[in-house]
Order: C-alpha cells, then sequence, then structure tokens
C-alpha cells in the first residue's frame, strides 16, 4: 500500500477497534446517514453503531436497494453516499447498484463486511471475492488485510469517491479488521499520490473554445450530467452563460435541470426520445458546446451522421470521454463549473464579433422545428394517457409549490417524465441513465426523501419495475417516509412492447405484465395509502388527494396500454431521421439490420 | 469528420508506473479485456529501491482513438501513477528475453549450434540430445530464430513479452 498511507499510520495517536475506526473516519467524512443491512461479517461494524447516535442507519430490505438510496442522497445533496452490506450475498446484491452509480457517476463508499483474512480464499460461509466482482462495478476498490491502513483506506475512498468524476468506491473490511485492535489517524492534507484530477481548464483550450463559439452562426450548448455533479454553481453559470451569449441549450437525461427547462433558450432533452427541435438543431449545428456529457449513443444516433457539420468542443473532467465516441476539435479537461466560468471570462474579454444576423436566422430556423410540437397528444375518451398524467402531475405540483424532487424506474414512463415534467433546479431529478437499472426509483425516492425530510419526494414508475424494489415499503414504513409512488398502469413492459411492435413484428414475447398485484392492497399491507384512478376525470383530484396525503402513497394510474413513447430516434439512425409519432412507424420499417443489432 | 488516417492501425508499446499493491494487474489486464482492448504483450516486475513501484510494459494495437482511449482509460484507474506511449516519446528500446529448446541429433546439432551462434543465443543447457538458448532482442529476431530451429527440432518456447525504455536523457518517474 502506498508511503502516504504509511507515513500517516507513523502519526497515529489513538489505538481503538477497526469498527470503531471505521465509524470515527465516516464522522470525520461527514457521513450523516448510511444505508445499510446486517450480517454476520459486519456484527462488529453494527454493534458500534449501536453505541453511537451522530451516524443514523438506515434499514433497507434488499442490499440493491441500500445502494440506490445512498444515490438518490447522493445526487440530492451533492454529498458522498454511504452503504454498509455484509458480506457473500450483500456484496453481491449490491453490485447492480455499484455499476448504477459508475455509469451516472455517483459518488459513493459501499463497505461490505468480509470473511476474517485467515479464511480469505477458502470458499467460507458468505465468502465472495468482492474485490474481484466489484471491480469493473466500482472507481475503486480495497480490501483492507492491515488494520494499520485501515483509517488511510477510509480516507483515501471519500475522496475517491468525490474527486475528478465522482463514482461508488467499495471498501472490503474482513472480520478480524473489524475486531482487531489499530491506530486511527485523521484524514491527510497532502495530496494524493498518483490521483489528482485536473480540475482547472486549460486557458489556450478556453480561448479556442471562445473563438469558436464567437465565429459560430449555428451554435448549441448540450449539457450533461457532470454539470449537477460540480455542484448548483455550475448550473447557474450555465445558465449565465447561455443567456449571456443568446445560444440554444439541450439537456442530456442526466442533466436536466441544469438549465432550465422553463427558459426560452432550452430545446428540451435530447438524444433517442428527445424533442425534435434538440436534435434537429444538434445535427443542424456548425458549433456545439458539450459540458459535462459524454457522446453517450443514446444521444448520438448513428456516429458518422452525428452532427455531421459541426465543429465539436468537449468539456469533460474525464480525460478518458474525450474523442472516445466521436472525435472533438477542442477538449477541455476540467471541473464544469471552473470551466464555464474560464469560459464566460474569455467570452466577456473577447472583441471577436458575432454573426448575430445568422444567429437569428438560426432561431427562426430552431423556432420552425418546435413548431412541429413534438411533444403534443390528445387527451380524449375514457382512457388517461400517459402523458397527461405526467403533465398534470407537474403543473399541480407546480401550483402547489412545494420543493419537489422526482425519481423514476426505467422504461416508457422514464421517458414522459423527462419529456413531460419541468426541471428548473439541478438535483431534483433522480433516474437511472447508464444502466437503465428498473427498480432504481423507489430506493432513490427514500434516499431523497431521508435527506429532505419536508419536501415532496415522488418516483414515477411502471407497473413492471416497481416490482423490482417493492419491498422497500416496508423501509418506507419503518421511517414514517412520505414518499409518493405514482405508477402509471399500462398492464406492459412498455418500453419492451413498443420495440417488439415497431421492430419485432407487433410479436409481444414476455413483455405483458401478468398476474398483477392489487396495488391499493399492496400499499395498505405496507400501512401507507393506496389510490387507483382509472378515469380522466377524476385524474386531478386523485393528484392532489396524493400529494396532499401526510404518509406514502401508491397511486395506481390505469394509462392507455398501446401508447408509444415518441417523439424517437430508431436505433442506428440520425438525428434527423427522428419519427414523431403514430402513423409515422413506417419510419422504423428502413432500420436496417445493423440498427436492429443495437439495443 | 474522421479521415482514412484515423483508421490506420499502429501498435504502441505503453510504459505504465504503478502502486505495486495486489490486485492492479488484474485491474489493469480487466480494463482490457473489459473493453475489448487487444493485449499483445505484457510483463510487470517491481523497479525501486523499496518494491512500492512496478513497472507494467503493454504492447498493445490499435486506431489512434484507441490507443488514446486506452492510455486514458489506464491513466484515471487509481494506482496508476504514470502513463506513457513508448512508441510516441522518440525512439526507444524493446527487448525481450526467450529461452527455446530444441531436441535434435547429428549434424542438426551442429547447424542449430552454428544459427545460435550467428544469432548471439547462448546456451544454457545440453544434453546429447538437446539445448536450451537462451535469447534476447526484439520480437523479429526472437521470430526468425524460432522459425529456424523449427525444421532442427523445435521442441519448446518460452518468451517473457516486451520491455521497453526510451533511448536517451528521458526517464519515467513516478
Amino acid at each position: 500500500m502506498s508511503a502516504a498511507i504509511q507515513q500517516n499510520a507513523t502519526a497515529a495517536t489513538q489505538t481503538m477497534s477497526g469498527a470503531e475506526i471505521v465509524l470515527r473516519a465516516l464522522k470525520e467524512q461527514g457521513v450523516e446517514v448510511i444505508f445499510g443491512y446486517p450480517g454476520g461479517a459486519v456484527l462488529p461494524l453494527y454493534d458500534a453503531l449501536f453505541q453511537q447516535n451522530a451516524i443514523r442507519h438506515i434499514l433497507v430490505r434488499h442490499e440493491q436497494a441500500a445502494v440506490h438510496a445512498a444515490e438518490g442522497y447522493a445526487r440530492s445533496t451533492g454529498k458522498v453516499g454511504c452503504v454498509l452490506v455484509t458480506s457473500g450475498p450483500g456484496a453481491t446484491n449490491a453490485v447492480t447498484g455499484l455499476l448504477d452509480a459508475l455509469m451516472d457517476s455517483i459518488p459513493l463508499v459501499c463497505l461490505t463486511g468480509q470473511v476474517p483474512t485467515h479464511l480469505i480464499g477458502n470458499d467460507a460461509f458468505q465468502e465472495a471475492d468482492t474485490t474481484g466482482i466489484t471491480r469493473p462495478a466500482t472507481k475503486h476498490n480495497y480490501l483492507v488485510k492491515d488494520i494499520k491502513k485501515l483509517a488511510g483506506v477510509m480516507h483515501e475512498a471519500f475522496y475517491v469517491a468525490r474527486s475528478g468524476r465522482p463514482g461508488p468506491v467499495v471498501v472490503d473490511l474482513p472480520k478480524d479488521i473489524l475486531i482487531g485492535q489499530g491506530p486511527y489517524h485523521e484524514a491527510p492534507t497532502a495530496p494524493h499520490r498518483s490521483y489528482r484530477p485536473q480540475r482547472e481548464p486549460n486557458p489556450e483550450m478556453i480561448a479556442q473554445a471562445v473563438k469558436l463559439l464567437k465565429g459560430a452562426k449555428r451554435p448549441i450548448v448540450y449539457a450533461g450530467g457532470g454539470i449537477v455533479n460540480a455542484g448548483p454553481e455550475a448550473s447557474r453559470l450555465l445558465t449565465e452563460f447561455v443567456r449571456l451569449t443568446g445560444m440554444p441549450c439541450t439537456n442530456t437525461l442526466m442533466g436536466l435541470g441544469t438549465f432550465p427547462a422553463s427558459d426560452k433558450q432550452f430545446l428540451g432533452m435530447l438524444g433517442m426520445h428527445g424533442t425534435y427541435e434538440a436534435n434537429m438543431a444538434m445535427h443542424g449545428c456548425d458549433v456545439m458546446l458539450n459540458i459535462g456529457a459524454r457522446f453517450d449513443d443514446r444521444v448520438t444516433g448513428r456516429l458518422n451522421a452525428f452532427a455531421p457539420t459541426a465543429k465539436k468542443i468537449h468539456a469533460d473532467i474525464d480525460q478518458s470521454s474525450i474523442n472516445k465516441n466521436v472525435p472533438v476539435d477542442v477538449a477541455i479537461i476540467g471541473d464544469a463549473g471552473l470551466t464555464l466560468k474560464a469560459l464566460l471570462e474569455a467570452w466577456q474579454a473577447s472583441e471577436q464579433p458575432r454573426h448575430t444576423g445568422a444567429l437569428a436566422d438560426w432561431w427562426r430556423q430552431i423556432e420552425g422545428w418546435r413548431g412541429i410540437q413534438c411533444l403534443r397528444y390528445q387527451q380524449e375518451g375514457s382512457i388517461i394517457k400517459p402523458q397527461h398524467a405526467i403533465r398534470r402531475l407537474y403543473e399541480i405540483t407546480q401550483e402547489i409549490g412545494r420543493e419537489t424532487f422526482i425519481t423514476t424506474e426505467v422504461g416508457q414512463h422514464q421517458m414522459w417524465a423527462a419529456q413531460y415534467f419541468g426541471f428548473d433546479k439541478p438535483n431534483h431529478w433522480m433516474t437511472s441513465g447508464g444502466l437503465g437499472t428498473m427498480g432504481y426509483g423507489l430506493p432513490a425516492a427514500m434516499g431523497v426523501q431521508i435527506a429532505h425530510p419536508d419536501a415532496l419526494v415522488i418516483d414515477i414508475a411502471g407497473e413492471a419495475s416497481i416490482l423490482m424494489n417493492i419491498q422497500e415499503m416496508a423501509t418506507i414504513a419503518q421511517y414514517r417516509l412520505p414518499v409518493k409512488v405514482f405508477i402509471l398502469n399500462n398492464e406492459y413492459m412498455g418500453m419492451v412492447r413498443q420495440w417488439q411492435e415497431l421492430l419485432h413484428g407487433g410479436r409481444y414475447s414476455e413483455s405483458y405484465s401478468a398476474a398483477l398485484p392489487d396495488f391499493v392492497k399492496l400499499a395498505e399491507s405496507f400501512h401507507a395509502r393506496g389510490v387507483r384512478i382509472t378515469r380522466p376525470e377524476d385524474l386531478d383530484a386523485g393528484i392532489r388527494e396524493i400529494l396532499a396525503h401526510p404518509g406514502p402513497v401508491i397511486a395506481d394510474i390505469a394509462v392507455a396500454k398501446d401508447e408509444n413513447c415518441f417523439p424517437m430516434i430508431p436505433s442506428g439512425a440520425a438525428h434527423n431521421e427522428m419519427i414523431l409519432g403514430p402513423g409515422q412507424e413506417g419510419g422504423v420499417k428502413g432500420v436496417t439490420d445493423e440498427g436492429k443489432v443495437l439495443v | 469528420m474522421p479521415d482514412n488516417n484515423e483508421n490506420k492501425l499502429r501498435n504502441a508499446t505503453i510504459a505504465v508506473l504503478v502502486d505495486n499493491e495486489p490486485g492492479i494487474l488484474a485491474r489493469v489486464v480487466g480494463l482490457f479485456s473489459g473493453r475489448g482492448y487487444n493485449i499483445e504483450s505484457l510483463t510487470v516486475a517491481p523497479v525501486d529501491e523499496d518494491r512500492t513501484i512496478s513497472r507494467i510494459t503493454i504492447v498493445t494495437g490499435g486506431t489512434e482513438m484507441v490507443i488514446e482511449q486506452i492510455k486514458a482509460q489506464l491513466d484515471r484507474l487509481v494506482p496508476v501513477r504514470k502513463v506513457c506511449d513508448l512508441s510516441l516519446e522518440g525512439a526507444h528500446l524493446a527487448r525481450e528475453l526467450m529461452l527455446i529448446k530444441v531436441v535434435c541429433t547429428g549434424e542438426q546439432r551442429m547447424e542449430a549450434l552454428r544459427l545460435a551462434d550467428a544469432f548471439r543465443a547462448r546456451v544454457v543447457d545440453a544434453t546429447t540430445a538437446s539445448f536450451v538458448f537462451e535469447m534476447t532482442g526484439n520480437g523479429d529476431k526472437l521470430e526468425a530464430f524460432t522459425a529456424l530451429m523449427r525444421p532442427l527440432g523445435l521442441a519448446e518456447v518460452v518468451r517473457t513479452g516486451v520491455i521497453g525504455i526510451a533511448r536517451g536523457t528521458y526517464s519515467l518517474k513516478a
């Protein structure tokens, strides 16, 4: 292990048990809440937790949920989320959550129990090679085999989780290490020996970027989740920059809220289910500024047709995101907030003239695309449209004016939530973007509610996804978390059904949600309120009732079963080959075999 | 737009200085297999006085974009201290050690010895029916010698994989 850690060990003052070292380090790192589930290997830690009051432990009902809850906590507060699980199945159950956090760059520290060091490798009871299994699912991981290094590893884990591009870190703790006696020392003040991500952008690159942007005739800003990770100030700077420059701005799924959805310069989300205007503007732009996004395949569509005429500027804190999928012209490595600050200053200092006429033409073109009203829908007849349900939920939360956080599961309802719920602030939208983990939303909502006890926290769900972590209703009951679960129930795994309809000849193989529970009774059995809404005329009153209820609610909203999520860029297609709605599915027939291979 | 140059494949010899800790090799190898990069050869050993730093030499290939990606991915591993593309740092030396066993008798023994002499391979073991030659050099030289030994009774080959170092004063330090 490192020289830095050893050096600190020599400066140790106090001796205590491994479990006490862990808790002391958590306190020093500012941890207030830990999500976990006990088991044999972590009993010493649970014993130490029992004897203190500084750190609150939230008992989940499945380890995957502990990680998602910590993600919701982290994403809504900007702090590092913390998880505690036992060895073997405790650790393996956490893996999905860890990979979810890795893909979406969420800072977490996950403590896993491990069999005592002398039994490692012996196939002991509840033994798993946790560091081996989680290596590709974490930003970094540690197995602590020497108690003298424990405090140093704990501090380093938090440093790694929150620095640079944030991510999950696992610390695997053998039981003999937790029981043994060792030295505690405080977090080091010296820089880390090897991991020192670049935060300050290179001024030369900033100058090149401003030169391109000032000279642009059809510019666009494409902002992602990196701005959320850089803190609320980064979102404020993004808003200032976009308003100052008069450019159109689009957000990725992870970036929603970093630029106000209510702003007239906002084009909506881009990508596979993004708006027509955002995707057409991406396709037609001549200069693109990507800040804190990673040219994900959901965003780019077919790579060789992605923004073919654009000069591309990519600002990212992670060097490995640069030129990974899309070759760029200007690369800026650094923190999104510091980059935006530098861009603003360089922009204001530059006297380079702009193409104001061309910019006005660009906006006229964008207004033309907006005129298509790609998110328009018709609520008529006796069946609730899912889009309408979300739109009304949004509008009514706006009327109520309470601070509102939205989490989602994964599928059609997630995309509709992204399209029809407006986010004006960062950190208020929690969704599984990269990994697409069904079952994310309910535990994430718990984590958000723990961090924001007085806020309105709503999990927009589908009837299939919600069943993937439904056991967490017990956690919600235990801690009296007033989470509202808003199920858009179409009795299908809707996104699977949609792809089967569009790409597999309407053969709905295994996508029907058969044998669903009675969600009202299910809610009641978990000590929550259950509400079912089936008629459009009952929707508004129903939503008001749900939001006004002081405790947890499951709302089962029966929505149109055959509704598809549009607009849509079929896989393997370009941004300017969108399908806008039903009747245009013919466009999908043009999907090549190459496109069909893509997910 | 990408031009044809960007699709051209090249080989790269990448030197990586890492903390000498358990799991680091698994991390590097897992990165290559998980992301579908190609490893042609990989060597690793501690290189500093107190054995806290190891040097890994990886020979890989790909387009310029892929090689840049490999270096960036390696660089963001927490225990990685330095990543250096020796192929880009100007002239560098690349060497490999080979032990090669040839089983033969009569005139073929004489021929094997003559060729070994020409290639500056050393005899490190001999019986009445076999030789083991030791040889260092770059890959081409080792392969040429192996090819010559094949008709003479080549029985077994073992190679270390490539190690590399830059020529001149430039030195890679943690």
